[in-house]
């Protein structure tokens, strides 16, 4: 069975490795501030004991007040999984620091993401829009998104 | 005197046979070697997780039967485990077990039509095809008995199962795991040892194990480069805790090894399928809950092996009768990471038979 890291001990992990990157925590809940998500996903990719491989999901919802992105991890050798989530204020130009470098496997979720939500990913060697094409109105998946009139 | 020489690029697809739907790639070549490959999506994208936000959550079963159009059954068993995390619900004993049982059908279905196009990919017109979607017949014929429905099935319900098995179902399902194995002994030997495959097929298009986890590769693709990481066996749902099955692995990543894979699976699935109809109890097959399930505030992540891969699904829930939230994780769409990596360098003619042995689903891919 795949078990579910704690979030008190990854917050307490990363309080010690990446200072000041955690922005919020609870037992059940990690959030992590935008700019160190790269430097928290490097750590958790990196560390013997967490060892975080495998990316299995990035996720975007749309709070209104803010975007969470929303990572989901999984260590292979430790059989084990972590949630790191992540708050991007305004609805102008949130962005979050691409994981491609990490994990190849962000490459076409970050696009997705972008494209549906309108989350840019700063330092995405491709950031283009996976599912609509060049130039469409808006982002389809947020909340205040309506259907243009035909 | 030399020739001046230059890369070209093509378009394939999106209408193209061998393309398994509506997917495009643009292709750089240098002579016959490709030298680049980007694939362009969204041809067959219809919005699901925009429109499960206006569905309640009993409704959103039947826009997952329209992912994979293929592996209805693995989709909707998805969607309702994350629906049940989320409102934590525990389903009947009975119920579980007809799950795995839909499931693990299902995923011979698949694996059936995977090996079928791969052939048909290769170049064996249409025979093995027909051979392939003979049993994958006998397949639809049982699901039709569960459900009345053949492709988009719509058969798990939020806490349970649509119905129970007719009692016809299982006299049926005892003749079906008594023929099959002959039949996949068949297949094996019209192709396994095929010279044409072989030659075709060996140590092209080899995926190592690192670059197959780095890309969050999954299912018969991560497997077939040696990983061995099966969600039923490493985070067991429904029933599979309970089941003795083994875990077929590949040990160089190419064309061969993701075909034979396939073959290995379905055996193993008739294993797992043959235990299920042994050690089924009575009882009934659905939770009484509300037709209206209003899970409280919060989100929850479940995740099966699909016969694609690692099928999830993230639900936000607000409190209401529809989901705030509903994200896919589709594995058709992230195993196509890979692509690049496995055709690069490659020849023109071995390109679409990689692209056949990764087994992606349009449906699936755009959503």
């Amino acid at each position: 069975m795949t078990s579910t890291l704690s979030a008190d001990l990854i917050a307490s992990r990363l309080a010690e490795a990446v200072p000041g990157a955690v922005e919020e925590s609870n037992e059940r809940d990690v959030w992590v501030k935008a700019e160190s998500v790269l430097d928290v996903c490097g750590f958790l990719k990196d560390d013997a004991d967490l060892k975080f491989d495998y990316l299995v999901s990035i996720s975007a919802v749309d709070y209104i007040e803010h975007f969470e992105v929303v990572y989901h991890l999984v260590s292979m050798p430790h059989n084990h999984g972590a949630v790191v989530r992540t708050r991007c204020w305004g609805r102008e130009e949130p962005s979050v620091p691409s994981v491609t470098g990490l994990w190849q496997g962000a490459d076409f979720q970050e696009r997705e993401v972008y494209d549906l939500m309108g989350v840019s990913f700063t330092g995405h060697v491709n950031l283009k829009r996976l599912l609509l094409w060049e130039g469409y109105p808006g982002h389809p998946q947020r909340k205040d998104y309506l259907e243009p009139p035909r | 005197m030399t020739l001046r020489t230059e890369p070209v690029t093509i378009n394939l697809g999106p209408q193209h046979p061998s393309t398994h739907g509506v997917f495009r790639m643009r292709i750089t070549f240098d002579g016959e070697v490709i030298l680049d490959v980007e694939p362009v999506f969204g041809y067959l994208h219809r919005g699901s997780e925009k429109l499960a936000e206006e569905r309640t959550y009993a409704q959103v079963v039947t826009l997952t039967d329209r992912l994979d159009y293929v592996s209805s059954m693995s989709n909707n068993l998805a969607y309702v485990l994350a629906v049940e995390k989320l409102a934590g619900i525990q389903p009947p004993e009975r119920a579980m077990y007809l799950r795995v049982i839909a499931a693990e059908l299902q995923r011979i279905s698949s694996h059936l039509v995977a090996t079928g196009f791969f052939l048909n990919d290769l170049g064996a017109l249409a025979t093995p095809l027909m051979y392939c979607f003979r049993e994958r017949e006998k397949i639809l014929d049982l699901f039709e008995m569960l459900c009345g429905a053949r492709i988009t099935l719509s058969y798990m319900r939020v806490g349970g199962v649509f119905q129970d098995a007719p009692t016809e179902f299982w006299p049926a399902i005892r003749d079906f795991l008594s023929f099959m194995p002959e039949y996949v002994d068949e297949y094996e030997k019209m192709l396994t040892g095929n010279e044409i495959l072989l030659s075709r097929t060996k140590d092209v298009g080899i995926l190592a194990g690192e670059t197959a986890i780095n890309c969050s590769a999954s299912g018969p693709v991560l497997r077939s480069a040696g990983v061995n990481w099966d969600l039923r066996k490493a985070d067991p749902y429904d029933v599979y805790d309970r089941l003795e099955f083994d875990v077929p692995v590949g040990t160089v990543g190419d064309n061969y090894d993701r075909y034979l894979l396939r073959i290995a699976e379905i055996r193993q699935s008739l294993r797992i399928i043959e235990q299920c109809v042994d050690q089924i109890p009575e009882g009934p097959v659905r939770e009484r809950i509300p037709n209206l399930v209003r899970p409280p505030v919060g989100d929850a992540y479940a995740h099966v092996e699909s016969p694609k891969g690692e099928l999830g699904f993230y639900l936000v829930s607000d409190g209401s009768i529809a989901p705030y939230r509903c994200k896919i994780r589709s594995p058709s769409l992230i195993n196509l990471t890979v692509l690049r990596d496995i055709l690069i360098g490659w020849k023109l003619a071995d390109m679409i038979v990689t692209f056949g042995s990764i087994d992606i689903n349009m449906g699936e891919v755009d959503r």
